[in-house]
C-alpha cells in the first residue's frame, strides 16, 4: 500500500525527495528510504526519467516508429529477433505487437538520413526480418501522459471565497 | 427633524452598508502585480475540470443546447442530483419539487436565507466560518449570531453553546462542515446532538456541504440524513469543489418542498436559471466523476500532510484538518495579530495567506492557508515562512 503510494508519487515527479514523501504519506523517513532502495534494486523502479520537449530547444532530432514484420524462430519465437533489435543503441523502445506487424521499434536520430541508414543497413539485414515500414514523427503532442503542445494554463483571478 | 428624501439620502441601502468588505479581498489587492509571490489565499481547486466533463459541455454547445432551461434546472440534472444524494448519502428527494439548481452554492445559500427569513430573524453560525455567511444573512434581513468554536474542541460547533444562543427570534442554524476556513468536520454524535437542539427549538438547518466529498480518512454524513432532519434541513451543495468546476457555477439545494418552492420563486425572478452548458457538464460530473474525486482527494491529502506537518515543524501549531483544503495554523506564539502577520508576510516574503479574522472574531491568532496549490509552491512557501519567523 505505502509502496504503491511512493511509486505513484515518484512516477509523477521523480525529483520528490524521500523527506517530502515522508511528509506526504506520513511514513517514516527510514521506511520510505528502504522501500525506494528495494524498488530500485529489484527494478520495480527502472530509471528516473525526464520528459523533455525537444522542440523547445532544437530541431536536430528526428524520431520514427518502424513497423517490422518478422518470421518467428523455432524455440525462441519472436524473442531472439527482438533481442537483436533492441541491442542496437538506435532502438530506444521495442514492443512486440499484435495485428498486422510484429515489432514496433522507436528510433531517434539526428537526421532522417541517419534513421534511414539504420533501417536499411541494420534492421532490415537481420535474418527473419521480412519487411519494414518507417513512419517519421512530425510532431509530439503528448508523451508519457504529459501534453507537450499547447498545455493548459491555470489562470486564477481575484475572487473571494 | 430632517426628512430623508430620495435626493439627500445615501445612494446605497442600509443592508449594503451593514455588510463589511471581505477581509480576503484586501490581501488579493496587495498581491496584485507582485512578482514571484506565492498565494495560499485562493479557496479553489488548482485542477482544470476533467476533460470528459468539459466534453459534455462542448457536446451540448455543438448540439445547439444554448437556450434557457426550466427555472429549477433541467429535469435530467435534477434527476442526477437525486440519484447522487441517494447513492452517497442515502437521501431520497423528488427531483420535481424538492431540488433546485442554482448558480453555484452561493446562490443556493442566498436563496435559502431569503426564502426563510423575515426581518430580524436570527441565524446561528459557527465562528469562524465562511466569509459570506454573515453578509448573506444580513442582506436577507436576518441577524447573524456567531457561536464561537475552539481549537481545543477541534473547531466543532458545540450543541450546548448553540442551545444557549437560541432566542425567540432564532430561525435557523447555518452549518458549513467540512469547514472553510478551519478544515474541521463534525463527528456524527455531535451532529446528532445538534439535531436534537434543532428539533427542540423547531429550527431550520441550512447545511452547506460543498466540501462534503473532500475529506481525509473520514466520511461525513449529510445533515439531512440524520433521523428526523430531512424535514427541516436544506442541503446546499454543488459541483465546484469536488469536481473542480468552480467557474461553471452550478450548485443546488435539496430540501422540504415549501422551502424549495420559495427558493425557486426568488431564483426565477433573479437568475431565471443556471447556464444550460454548465448543467450539461454537471450531469456528466455527477454520473461519471467519481474517479476524479478519488484522484484529487489523494493528491490533496499529500499536500495537506506536507503543509500541516510543515507548520508544526516551524512551531506554528496546526490543527489537523480532515476536510476541505485549508490548513488553519495558530500564530499566537509569535505575538502578532493575524492581520499584522499576514500583511508582513506578504510584504517581506511574498506569501499570501488570509488572516483568520476574515472569518470571524474567533479567527484571531490564526491564518487560513489553502493547500490546493502545487507541492513545490507549498514547500517554497514553508521555507519563506520559516525565514520570516526567524526574523521576528
Amino acid at each position: 500500500m505505502l509502496k504503491n503510494e511512493i511509486l505513484k508519487i515518484l512516477e509523477s515527479d521523480a525529483r520528490t525527495t524521500p523527506e517530502a514523501i515522508s511528509r506526504m504519506t506520513g511514513g517514516s523517513l527510514d521506511e520510505i528510504t528502504r522501500i525506494i532502495k528495494g524498488a530500485e534494486a529489484d527494478r520495480t523502479i527502472v530509471r528516473y526519467k525526464t520528459v523533455v520537449n525537444w522542440e523547445k530547444v532544437s530541431n536536430e532530432r528526428v524520431e520514427a516508429i518502424i513497423e517490422v514484420k518478422v518470421t518467428p524462430q523455432r524455440d525462441t519465437g519472436f524473442d531472439a529477433i527482438a533481442r537483436r533489435v533492441y541491442n542496437f543503441p538506435e532502438a530506444r523502445t521495442v514492443y512486440l505487437m499484435s495485428g498486422t506487424y510484429d515489432l514496433a521499434v522507436l528510433v531517434t536520430g539526428k537526421t532522417m538520413h541517419q534513421v534511414a541508414d539504420f533501417v536499411s543497413q541494420k534492421l532490415s539485414q537481420i535474418d527473419g526480418v521480412q519487411g519494414t515500414t518507417t513512419h517519421f514523427m512530425l510532431k509530439r503532442y503528448k508523451e508519457d501522459g504529459e501534453v507537450l503542445a499547447g498545455t493548459e494554463q491555470i489562470n486564477r483571478q481575484q475572487v473571494v471565497l | 427633524m430632517p426628512v430623508e428624501t430620495s435626493l439627500n439620502r445615501s445612494m446605497t441601502s442600509k443592508a449594503v452598508k451593514a455588510i463589511k468588505p471581505s477581509g480576503i479581498r484586501k490581501f488579493f489587492d496587495l498581491l496584485a502585480g507582485m512578482d514571484g509571490a506565492i498565494s495560499l489565499g485562493v479557496g479553489e481547486p488548482d485542477y482544470i475540470t476533467p476533460w470528459h466533463i468539459r466534453e459534455a459541455a462542448i457536446y451540448a454547445l455543438e448540439h445547439g443546447r444554448t437556450m434557457y432551461t426550466s427555472n429549477a434546472g433541467t429535469p435530467e440534472l435534477r434527476q442526477e442530483i437525486a440519484r447522487y444524494l441517494s447513492r452517497v448519502h442515502g437521501l431520497e428527494y423528488n427531483p420535481l419539487g424538492e431540488i433546485v439548481v442554482t448558480v453555484g452554492v452561493s446562490e443556493a445559500l442566498d436563496l435559502a436565507a431569503r426564502a426563510i427569513l423575515d426581518p430580524g430573524d436570527e441565524v446561528i453560525i459557527p465562528d469562524p466560518s465562511y466569509v459570506s455567511y454573515p453578509s448573506c444573512i444580513t442582506l436577507a434581513g436576518g441577524i447573524p449570531v456567531p457561536v464561537p468554536t475552539w481549537e481545543a474542541e477541534s473547531f466543532e460547533l458545540n450543541p450546548k453553546d448553540v442551545a444557549k444562543a437560541i432566542t425567540p427570534r432564532t430561525r435557523a442554524i447555518l452549518l458549513g462542515y467540512p469547514a472553510n476556513p478551519t478544515g474541521a468536520v463534525m463527528p456524527y454524535d455531535k451532529l446528532a446532538e445538534l439535531a436534537i437542539v434543532a428539533e427542540r427549538h423547531n429550527l431550520i438547518v441550512l447545511s452547506d456541504e460543498i466540501y462534503n466529498r473532500l475529506t481525509y480518512g473520514v466520511t461525513v454524513p449529510s445533515f439531512a440524513s440524520l433521523p428526523g432532519m430531512k424535514e427541516r434541513t436544506v442541503v446546499l451543495n454543488g459541483v465546484s469543489k469536488a469536481y473542480s468546476m468552480t467557474g461553471w457555477r452550478i450548485g443546488y439545494a435539496a430540501g422540504p418542498k415549501e422551502i424549495i418552492a420559495g427558493m425557486t420563486k426568488i431564483h426565477q425572478y433573479t437568475m431565471l436559471c443556471a447556464s444550460s452548458m454548465g448543467q450539461a457538464a454537471a450531469i456528466e460530473a455527477l454520473k461519471n466523476g467519481e474517479p476524479d474525486i478519488q484522484a484529487m482527494v489523494e493528491d490533496y491529502n499529500h499536500r495537506r500532510q506536507v503543509m500541516v506537518s510543515g507548520f508544526n515543524s516551524l512551531g506554528l501549531s496546526c490543527f489537523d484538518p480532515r476536510g476541505a483544503f485549508y490548513a488553519f495554523p495558530s500564530i499566537k506564539s509569535t505575538g502578532l495579530s493575524s492581520d499584522e502577520f499576514a500583511e508582513r508576510l506578504l510584504k517581506d516574503e511574498k506569501v499570501a495567506v488570509v488572516p483568520g479574522t476574515a472569518f470571524g472574531q474567533q479567527g484571531e491568532g490564526y491564518l487560513r492557508c489553502c493547500y490546493a496549490t502545487s507541492l513545490p509552491q507549498i514547500e517554497e512557501s514553508l521555507e519563506r515562512i520559516k525565514r520570516f519567523l526567524s526574523r521576528l
